[in-house]
């Protein structure tokens, strides 16, 4: 993209640009964390991450301010008001996993003396291991302004609600076959639901992407695999 | 993939119902002497609905708006080829009525241009040169035409005042009078607003809008905003091409040719 005659428009794009940038760093290692902590549980790392989560917050305020005093100062038009209207709904969407992530982590605090199969954290590592590959390759799409690899994000959604939805299950089993179990799966449950709304961020900011590059919006049903709002308990 | 649900604001909006086309331009080249000032353009103008030229300057598009009213013909050396569709009705034509394609056709300048007569005989002048109307008949037109261009309630009671003493953006709105007096099918602006404070600027848009329920109109304007807000369609020329010709919601959102996108967002040359 060519430059603008008046340099200081530019200037005013980069820093939207950087402060996303920034944002999308600090979720991905929240995410990062976030797990670690659940699977080494370690409770010092979890409170790392509902600390950091304040500066994911201030970042949003400082990108929707700018947004808008630009739309106030430059009126953009075309491909440049894409942008800004981009960078405010991105900077929403990576707010919202850096609740999720720090909302994850709390529940690592709570569950911390409790007894955690391993088998089925595993379960859960391995969805946000998918997820942090989703989050990195949008933010990815984004800073190039890469539709093909945005909508290749979109599509790629559902092996994370296949995998919630068999989290899911376990999840169930383990509390029909001992009440005792109850409240570290409800935990992990909101966990795994934490990860899998994580990834479902990631889709939107791959629509926005594809909105920002080519000036159109994503039509259809993305493609969706997570049935768990249908599911129902066997009877004993 | 829809380009426009039913929720987009398209303001102002597009009537519903099919466009037709009141002036259609085809294959129009442009000398003024040797020189080519438009390379053939292929453009409509619908009906009641505003078509915007944008473009920087040299483009062509003072000079394309000028060939609708054969404004050239005033001036040796300069010649048009193609066609210019009026209703149908080749306005090219050697043997076109050059007043009645004018009352027909009517224009607004950049700079108001008021006649050196009152306010009243501003209105009445054109009129008298096609119609003959009585006392009466001519009172009420020169009413009508001050109300329909908004200035009627600041003019009332100094209609025997001189045109010039008006401020610049109620001097303008007084040629619009003028204009729309001798009840014309299409009204063409060329860069209406330039020299008028923002609040003028504001009224002629307004009345711009208001015209359009009854007139097909073309701008050519400097201002993108402006046309962003007043048309319904756009047209953007570069070199004496039109290089994108589509809805102004389109053009302002997701133009399709880069040079329409580099010039709408200041990155031009």
């Amino acid at each position: 993209m060519a430059e603008h005659i008046v340099t200081s428009f530019d200037a005013d794009l980069e820093l939207l640009r950087s402060r996303i940038a920034e944002m999308g760093g600090i979720a991905e290692k929240q995410l990062d964390d976030s797990t670690r902590a659940l699977v080494r549980r370690d409770v010092a790392l979890a409170q790392q991450v509902i600390d950091a989560d304040s500066r994911l917050d201030s970042l949003q305020r400082e990108i929707e301010e700018l947004a808008v005093a630009t739309i106030a100062r430059r009126q953009p038009v075309a491909v440049d008001l894409r942008d800004i209207i981009s960078a405010i709904r991105v900077a929403g969407d990576v707010e919202r996993i850096g609740d999720l992530a720090k909302n994850t982590a709390k529940r690592v605090l709570a569950i911390s003396s409790e007894l955690q199969p391993a088998k089925i954290v595993g379960g859960v590592q391995h969805m946000s291991d998918l997820v942090q590959e989703q989050l990195k390759d949008v933010l990815d799409a984004y800073a190039q302004r890469d539709e093909k690899k945005a909508l290749e994000v979109w599509n790629r959604d559902d092996r994370i609600d296949a995998l919630y939805n068999s989290v899911f299950r376990e999840l169930l089993t383990y509390m029909m076959e001992d009440t005792r179990n109850i409240t570290f799966c409800t935990h992990l449950l909101f966990l795994a639901k934490n990860i899998e709304r994580i990834g479902d961020h990631t889709t939107n900011i791959a629509e926005t992407i594809y909105f920002l590059t080519t000036g159109e919006t994503l039509a259809g049903e993305r493609p969706k695999g997570d049935t768990t709002s249908f599911a129902t308990t066997p009877a004993v | 993939m829809t380009t426009q649900s039913a929720t987009q604001p398209v303001p102002p909006a597009i009537p519903a119902g099919p466009l037709t086309e009141k002036v259609s331009v085809r294959n129009l080249k442009f000398y003024y002497g040797n020189s080519l000032a438009l390379k053939g353009i292929n453009l409509p103008l619908y009906d009641r609905i505003v078509t915007a030229f944008i473009g920087p300057s040299g483009c062509g598009k003072s000079t394309l708006l000028r060939v609708l009213n054969r404004m050239y013909d005033l001036y040796p050396g300069q010649r048009a080829e193609g066609e210019v569709l009026v209703d149908g009705q080749n306005v090219l034509n050697p043997g076109q009525d050059l007043n009645a394609l004018r009352a027909k056709v009517g224009m607004v300048f950049q700079k108001p241009t008021p006649f050196p007569m009152s306010i009243y005989d501003n209105i009445a002048f054109g009129v008298r040169l096609y119609e003959s109307l009585n006392k009466a008949e001519m009172d009420e037109r020169v009413e009508s035409s001050l109300r329909r261009a908004a200035i009627w309630d600041e003019v009332k009671d100094k209609l025997g005042a001189s045109g010039q003493s008006l401020s610049g953006g109620q001097q303008q709105r007084l040629c619009i009078a003028r204009t729309v007096a001798v009840k014309p099918e299409v009204i063409l602006f060329d860069e209406p607003c330039s020299a008028l404070d923002p609040i003028s600027t504001s009224k002629v848009e307004e009345l711009i809008d208001e015209l359009k329920e009854d007139y097909t109109i073309a701008i050519v304007t400097h201002n993108m905003q402006q046309a962003a807000r007043v048309s319904q369609f756009t047209a953007f020329m570069y070199l004496g091409e039109l290089v994108e010709f589509a809805e102004t919601t389109k053009i302002f959102t997701a133009p399709q040719d880069k040079r329409t996108q580099d010039y709408i967002t200041g990155r031009f040359g």
